[in-house]
């Protein structure tokens, strides 16, 4: 799409690998840590620079959701889930299996075959954010006129998520 | 920027959440691994809604309804959790094997 080269990187590319380089060691972090509140924290540094790539991409409506959502509710949710199932504080060997090696191979198998079709279908493909227009009130016309359905439909499934997580967690019956 | 960027990177995190479903035992990290997954798959949605330039934004809508779903499984998955603990007194998903054939 354009004539820019891999080999003269423009401040967006540095940004975006910066950021991008952030978030995987992080996320290697969350899934190899051995202390539970340190994965807690390390998905908060991981979600939060895929947020800056979302900035970086121009979607910053999409950004300010993933850092309220996200980073305010659900990490909050999931320590007051350890807190309540008196997850082990401090280091414990007990957090993760023993068949590491199947799990290294999935993993890898997965990302081997996804980055290769990747890097061979958009080798030089181009993205232009600068003649982007996705601001927030972009997103919310959009959203409001020709996706108020499924809008409308997630609030209700929303409300029935938690109408049901209350259901359940108040159940008296004691097995 | 290059599109196979935010490509590889959305790649890079739902391999690192495929690995950690597969790892973990405490069922909370497992509900943190797949947010990493969906975390990736959003990072590709909003990549091709720039890529195309759509004009009804349907990757941006796409990812905002997939990061309000995850809430509502994190919900929903962590009142499970504390079901399952106040039954079993542990987290760890393999000892939860109600299901499971007695061996004979």
């Amino acid at each position: 799409m354009s004539d820019r080269s891999l080999l003269s990187p423009t401040g967006v590319d540095l940004a975006f690998t910066l950021l991008g380089l952030v978030a995987v060691g992080s996320a290697l972090m969350v899934v190899t840590t051995r202390q539970i509140v340190h994965a807690a924290l390390w998905l908060v540094v991981s979600l939060g620079a895929v947020a800056g790539c979302f900035l970086v991409m121009t979607a910053e409506f999409v950004a300010w959701m993933q850092v309220l959502i996200y980073l305010g509710a659900v990490v909050v949710l999931l320590l007051f889930g350890m807190m309540l199932t008196r997850a082990p504080i401090g280091v414990s060997d007990e957090l993760s299996g023993t068949n590491r090696i199947a799990a290294l191979f999935a993993a890898l198998a997965i990302m081997t075959v996804l980055g290769v079709l990747i890097v061979d279908a958009f080798d030089s493909t181009m993205i232009d954010v600068e003649g982007q227009k996705s601001t927030a009130s972009v997103i919310g016309e959009s959203l409001f006129r020709y996706w108020v359905l499924p809008f409308e439909a997630l609030s209700v499934l929303l409300l029935s998520a938690l109408v049901g997580a209350i259901a359940i967690s108040t159940s008296d019956e004691e097995a | 920027m290059h599109l196979s960027l935010p490509l590889l990177l959305s790649v890079a995190l739902l391999g690192i959440g495929v690995y950690g479903v597969l790892i973990r035992r405490n069922a909370i990290l497992i509900l943190m691994s797949v947010e990493l997954m969906l975390n990736g798959v959003n990072i590709s949605l909003v990549a091709f809604d720039v890529y195309w330039a759509d004009a009804l934004h349907a990757g941006q809508s796409l990812a905002i309804f997939v990061i309000t779903i995850a809430a509502a499984e994190i919900g929903l998955g962590l009142a499970i959790l504390l079901l399952l603990y106040r039954v079993r007194h542990t987290i760890a998903i393999d000892e939860a094997t109600e299901l499971r054939e007695e061996a004979t």
